[in-house]
């Protein structure tokens, strides 16, 4: 006779959730801190042939969030989280790379193809998704691509904040001006990705989303029949 | 025979383990949450420094972290770290005013009747004439320009060196102290800049522009520019230079902005 059972399967560490967790609301605060900035300088729009289709940021926009006349206060929160968004930043580096996590998270060499494939999965128009592990194909490029938009926002952060003492990450980052650019971009980066993320968080359902705090999933096994 | 009753405890079953779990990580996930929160609000609601210090404008907890912050980024700082230089073609030729603050165009001035002064100890005032500034060696620079606000702009400018200015005034022993002083004539702008800065080897007093003496708006006849910090520390017609230990009283510090101001 064969039955389920159900099991506990470890997912996910004590530190990845909590730097996850952490992670959370100081970006929630760098991001709005950094538009408190940029605000007293708005010059970035979508311009295609001449035809302005988007611009950072409408004012309707401002006026919601409340963001116009508080450069100073902007930078004060700016740069203080910035040391906490670092910290946490290597801290989970620093574990992924230690308890051999970083294993399962970043892409192999099939995986961007594969991520094709879990792509044409999650859109309902392929019927299989590629076999994974911990993270499907899609997700350990995305998770690992965000670590390094995470470690290319305090570059250029640092390119744009020191652009005297720390000329040559300036130099790295094609210049104060391109260098804002990218710091800029790489947080409407964040945006999208939270977006897209919470939709795969929705859609995966309960005992995933449980298992970021809980750190675990509940299985059902099929146990094997033991003869008695 | 007696019975272990220490063994009463039983193995948990595989429901309650994942209760047991769900609950304990649930429950510090919330408690941290609300901990955050209250955090937050602590800092976001916290009051903001006394009005009529060096510093104001901020919030308290918000001041000591970017006094803090200054104190690793003054580690960083060298002098042998230069501002990126451009060639004089590539300056701006109409170059931005941001700023009118004590040099306000409905203000009567004459810069024919214009002398620097320099506040020496016991009281003493070096008095020091544009003439005697521009028979000292001259340096220019065309560098990116740097605004708080996030805009920047190539410009071109020359004056006297700074650490020149110091040396020809043999002011060497105040360079011993940590701030230099400077406000406007009218003393409406005033800023403080700690030494290091000051004699950074591309901080200078400038009294020309596209090579051409300064123009009003921009802060004639003598103003300062200072590439390793943010347009809010390059005075514009510098009436005062003063030194102290002490932070001197500095104009955007008093409204929320860092004091150091450093790139």
């Amino acid at each position: 006779m064969r039955s389920t059972m159900k099991t506990i399967k470890e997912k996910h560490s004590f530190v990845m959730r909590w730097t996850h967790w952490v992670n959370f609301p100081i970006l929630a605060i760098m991001i709005w801190s950094g538009m408190l900035i940029y605000w007293a300088n708005d010059e970035y729009k979508i311009t295609i042939f001449g035809h302005t289709f988007f611009r950072f940021f409408p004012d309707w926009f401002y006026h919601a969030l409340k963001i116009p006349y508080h450069l100073s206060e902007g930078m004060q929160f700016h740069f203080l989280f910035m040391w906490f968004f670092t910290l946490n930043g290597i801290l989970y580096i620093l574990y992924t790379i230690i308890s051999g996590d970083w294993r399962e998270l970043v892409p192999k060499k099939n995986s961007f193809k594969e991520a094709w494939f879990v792509l044409l999965h999650d859109l309902h128009i392929r019927k299989m998704a590629p076999p994974q592990k911990k993270y499907n194909a899609a997700q350990r490029i995305a998770y690992t691509a965000i670590i390094f938009m995470g470690l290319g926002s305090v570059v250029t952060g640092l390119a744009i904040y020191k652009p005297v003492q720390f000329y040559y990450l300036t130099w790295i980052c094609g210049g104060y001006h391109f260098a804002r650019v990218l710091h800029f971009a790489l947080t409407i980066g964040y945006v999208l990705f939270f977006v897209i993320h919470i939709v795969q968080v929705v859609i995966a359902g309960w005992n995933n989303f449980r298992s970021v705090i809980s750190g675990f999933e509940v299985v059902n096994e099929t146990p094997k029949t033991v003869k008695k | 025979m007696s019975a272990p009753e220490k063994k009463s405890k039983k193995e948990l079953t595989i429901e309650q383990k994942i209760n047991r779990r769900n609950f304990i990580s649930f429950a510090s996930f919330t408690v941290l949450a609300a901990g955050a929160f209250e955090g937050w609000r602590w800092l976001y609601k916290s009051p903001e420094e006394a009005a009529g210090g060096i510093t104001a404008g901020a919030r308290v907890p918000l001041r000591r972290a970017l006094n803090q912050t200054e104190l690793i980024f003054r580690r960083v700082f060298s002098p042998n770290h230069l501002v990126k230089t451009y060639p004089k073609s590539m300056a701006a030729k109409h170059v931005r005013v941001n700023s009118d603050i004590g040099v306000e165009a409905a203000k009567k001035f004459d810069p024919a009747t214009w002398t620097l002064k320099v506040i020496k100890k016991g009281g003493e005032v070096l008095q020091i004439t544009l003439q005697e500034l521009m028979a000292l060696p001259k340096t220019e620079i065309v560098y990116d320009f740097k605004c708080v606000e996030g805009w920047d702009q190539i410009s071109h400018w020359g004056g006297v060196k700074f650490s020149d200015f110091i040396k020809h005034f043999q002011l060497d022993e105040y360079t011993k102290m940590e701030y230099v002083g400077m406000e406007t004539p009218d003393k409406t702008y005033y800023l403080g800049l700690d030494m290091p800065s000051a004699m950074h080897p591309q901080t200078m007093l400038a009294y020309e522009m596209n090579d051409k003496l300064l123009p009003l708006e921009h802060g004639a006849p003598l103003r300062l520019i200072i590439p390793v910090k943010y347009g809010i520390k390059n005075i514009k017609r510098i009436g005062t230079i003063s030194f102290s230990n002490n932070r001197p009283k500095d104009y955007w510090a008093e409204r929320g902005y860092d004091y150091y101001s450093g790139l």
